[in-house]
């Protein structure tokens, strides 16, 4: 257990994805099977259900210390896990034993044991290890290890480990099974690579470069096709022998969360496109899919208040067969006929939107606001489909944003190389005499700028919370942003989308900043689906 | 041992908790006082427990200096060294300092009167530290404490094990500078001292608040091994480096410049994962020169004190399991402490 207590603390204090991969790297070199393994799938989530919950551990802390002490702990500590591993009875190092606990013997041991024996295995468990593995013993079996490490981090690290692609990794990641033995023995270069079925793996997706307004005139309309740039995430559905998987952008499975579209698509093939909630015809603002994002279970009234929605933009495999290499054209054509063919109440195109002419084009787009979308996404009709973000063939037209002036409320630091600076920057709007935050914004400033503001805080400070600074109003700042929406994250009831500093208005008076009204002016209603009409 | 036995010659009715800190009547000082007082007795060096000004102090030769370097000529108008082991009177009241094992030069200061005895503890902590003589058990009628990590949450692991952790970090990321935030007193010094013995001689490089104090420990028999000022060097030159530094400077301005800081804090708090994240800590190191629960718990078993006072931390937690074995306690508010670190 101590290795991996060991990994779990560096990857819970290291902010970059740089040094997570290290820490990972470092021990997949270090540990050995089945161990590192078993750590693997306590990473992606690979378990196939919790082991202890708070209700199990909370009594065999209460049967061995003072209530008090440890309502004054736990109160101290804020989590559970942490508060028992802190304060289980026996020393604060652990007895060196011969043969230390491993983690596999936790994995093997629990996966066979009857509910009921599992609280006095824990309790076993606890008096033999220190607090900080006491901690990870308690994480891996509770779940919920929050390191910040996702499934694609993690394959990642295992790239980097063997030497080899990453795409080879997810193209077979779904036939593994945890403790990935076979996975480590190619990796080491001491076996052959695993031989899985590929059909549902993910694969990496084709993104578009942005365009600036100028650019377009020098594009050829007649080789391109527009369509509108959604709202909602772009994910690819890999469905195969009624087997279904549902990837983010990142080559995360988030089908779980989703189960009216993973669950039901019944076809073989691999689909590009924009989840959204759609409901009684209307897509529905980003805020509503963000309902749905990151839920392990998804109750019933979540299924009827926000239905998901996919709407397709490219079909990648169909039957097995490669579609990639195929033109934007024909590729889209099939892609039509197997939605029609389908017929799903979740599954639809995402039409063409006809122009005659840039100008044409220009004006539907400025009329995007308005109607709800994004922005246009141009892409040649010749295209074939490669992987990453190659310049030319896709473009992004977004809509120009919009602008408000805000009052810097609150800063923050920054990790890394900005965690001298105060980088994080909390605004807000006047609301009657007071000033209420609508919004967070880290970019947007160069270098120089950043400096400046870093002073201005230093300088304005009135109140601290831990790495959070409270400053006097004194600054306005001009924030672009997407859109703005209803949200109860924020004391306003508004959140905005994107923003990002456009600039530092050093010379204008706070009290000549925005009002709550005028924003809640732009705040978009649910956009009319603009297939159905 | 001597025990109490008349009402008046109860500590109770002769050292009392004031406004300036604990105040021994019949010896006309305070110990420890928190604004200055005609006559002092000083535990130890740390700003929140020596503080400038003073008329007459008495401490241990160590305290004494670091005093004089934080200090100069502020630092008193007249001073007393009594080492361990001597005793001295003051007024009606026997005055001696028994080794805390805190920092350089810390002590107990134990006071006798009329048959009685009372340990002010001033801060301490039972585990080694290659920098000081360890903390000594006095029997005695009334035991002050402190209590800065009075929850049982905290359990300072073994010293070796968290130096460990800042090697194979070295390791790890030899491109960047690990920026390590420390108590400029005591606890820089032991982290040198334990670095050293856990094999790491390169020279450690230092803030320009750490060197008078390095130099002082050396000055007093402790070897710290090669150390270099950053002072005004191109920082770009201290890739994969120690810099020690206060835990201030890690937020500071000052960081800025070095190659891919990765900060380190080495203290008590950072057991606490909420704590060490609120301080934008990578590396936390468990690290303290206070006693941790388990610590705290013994030593009132060991000194063996009926009555235990406790004063600055979470004395609530600790009084409460004082009272559970047996002990007459109580929480003494004292103003004017700080906690460790909280800078």
């Amino acid at each position: 257990m101590k290795p991996f207590a060991g990994l779990l603390e560096r990857l819970v204090f290291t902010p970059s994805r740089n040094g997570k991969l290290r820490h990972l790297q470092r021990y997949f070199a270090e540990t050995p099977d089945p161990d590192r393994g078993w750590a693997l799938a306590a990473l992606t989530d690979g378990f196939e259900r919790k082991y202890a919950t708070p209700s199990l551990v909370r009594p065999l802390i209460e049967a061995r210390a003072d209530p008090v002490l440890f309502r004054l702990s736990h109160d101290y500590v804020g989590d559970l896990a942490e508060t028992v591993s802190l304060m289980w009875p026996g020393p604060a190092e652990a007895a060196r034993e011969n043969a230390p606990l491993a983690l596999s013997d936790v994995i093997e041991t629990v996966r066979e044991a009857r509910r009921k024996e599992v609280p006095a295995l824990i309790a076993g468990w606890l008096d033999r290890l220190d607090p900080s593995a006491r901690f990870a013993l308690l994480k891996l079996l509770m779940g919920g290890m929050r390191v910040g490490v996702s499934a694609r981090l993690a394959k990642t690290a295992l790239a980097r480990y063997g030497g080899i692609d990453l795409d080879r990794i997810e193209e077979m990641w779904f036939g593994l099974s945890p403790p990935y033995t076979d996975l480590f023995r190619w990796l080491d270069g001491t076996g052959p690579a695993p031989a899985v079925d590929d059909r549902l793996m993910f694969r990496p997706m084709m993104l578009a470069t942005p365009l600036e307004g100028e650019d377009v005139a020098r594009l050829d309309a007649g080789a391109h096709a527009a369509e509108w740039k959604w709202d909602g995430i772009r994910v690819q559905l890999a469905a195969h022998d009624g087997q279904a998987r549902l990837y983010s952008r990142t080559g995360d499975e988030i089908g779980g969360s989703f189960p009216e579209i993973a669950g039901a698509a019944d076809f073989d093939a691999v689909v590009d496109g924009e989840l959204l909630v759609v409901a009684a015809g209307e897509v529905r603002p980003f805020n509503d899919l963000q309902q749905r994002l990151g839920r392990k279970s998804v109750t019933r009234r979540m299924l009827a208040d926000y239905p998901a929605h996919l709407r397709a933009y490219d079909l990648l495999f169909e039957g097995g067969e490669d579609l990639r290499a195929l033109p934007l054209d024909a590729r889209r054509d099939r892609l039509a006929a197997l939605i029609a063919r389908e017929n799903k109440s979740w599954l639809d195109l995402s039409p063409e939107v006809p122009f005659a002419s840039w100008d044409d084009l220009a004006r539907l787009r400025g009329d995007a606001r308005a109607a709800g979308i994004e922005g246009l996404m141009l892409k040649r009709r010749d295209s074939t489909y490669q992987a990453g973000r190659p310049k030319g063939p896709w473009f992004k037209w977004k809509r120009d944003p919009l602008t408000a002036d805000c009052v810097l409320m609150y800063a923050q630091r920054g990790h890394g190389k900005r965690s001298s600076f105060y980088s994080d920057f909390t605004f807000g709007v006047w609301r009657g005499e007071e000033v209420v935050p609508v919004g967070k914004a880290y970019f947007g400033f160069t270098d120089a700028e950043l400096r400046q503001l870093d002073k201005w805080v230093r300088d304005h400070t009135i109140d601290r919370f831990g790495p959070v600074r409270a400053v006097s109003f004194g600054l306005v700042l001009e924030i672009a942003f997407d859109s703005i929406q209803r949200s109860n994250r924020h004391k306003s009831g508004l959140a905005m989308r994107f923003p990002r500093v456009a600039r530092i208005r050093w010379d204008k008076p706070v009290a000549e900043a925005e009002r709550i009204e005028t924003l809640e002016a732009l705040v978009e209603r649910a956009a009319p689906d603009l297939v159905a009409q | 041992m001597m025990r109490a036995r008349g009402a008046d010659s109860h500590p109770e009715s002769w050292l009392r908790a004031t406004d300036g800190g604990l105040y021994c009547v019949p010896g006309d000082f305070h110990v420890d006082p928190h604004r200055p007082a005609e006559r002092a007795v000083i535990t130890h060096g740390h700003a929140d427990h020596a503080r400038a000004r003073n008329g007459k102090v008495l401490a241990t030769p160590g305290t004494l200096a670091i005093m004089r370097a934080r200090y100069g000529a502020e630092a008193w108008r007249e001073s007393q060294a009594l080492d361990h082991g001597e005793t001295v009177r003051i007024g009606d009241v026997t005055v001696s300092l028994a080794p805390a094992g805190h920092v350089l030069g810390s002590a107990q200061a134990v006071l006798e009167y009329k048959g009685a005895r009372v340990v002010i503890s001033g801060d301490y902590k039972r585990r080694r530290d290659p920098t000081c003589p360890p903390f000594e058990p006095v029997a005695c009628d009334v035991f002050v404490t402190e209590a800065t990590f009075g929850l049982p949450v905290f359990r300072h692991p073994p010293d070796g094990e968290e130096v460990a952790k800042l090697l194979r970090s070295l390791e790890t990321f030899p491109e960047r500078t690990h920026l390590l935030g420390a108590y400029a007193l005591g606890k820089a010094q032991r982290l040198i001292r334990l670095l050293r013995e856990g094999g790491y001689d390169r020279p450690i490089h230092l803030h320009g608040a750490m060197g008078a104090l390095c130099d002082l420990y050396e000055a007093q028999g402790v070897p710290l091994g090669p150390l270099r000022a950053v002072g005004d060097r191109d920082k770009k030159e201290l890739a994969g480096e120690i810099v020690l530094c206060p835990p201030s400077a890690l937020s500071d301005r000052w960081s800025r410049g070095f190659p891919d800081p990765l900060t380190v804090m080495a203290s008590g708090w950072m057991r606490v994962r909420q704590r060490a994240r609120q301080r934008n800590v990578e590396l936390p190191l468990i690290l303290s020169d206070h006693a941790d629960w388990d610590e705290l718990t013994r030593t009132l078993e060991d000194v063996g004190a009926p009555t235990v006072w406790v004063t600055h931390g979470r004395e609530y937690a600790l009084v409460h399991h004082a009272r559970g074995r047996g002990f007459d306690a109580k929480a003494l508010s004292l103003v004017g402490r700080e906690e460790e670190d909280e800078t």
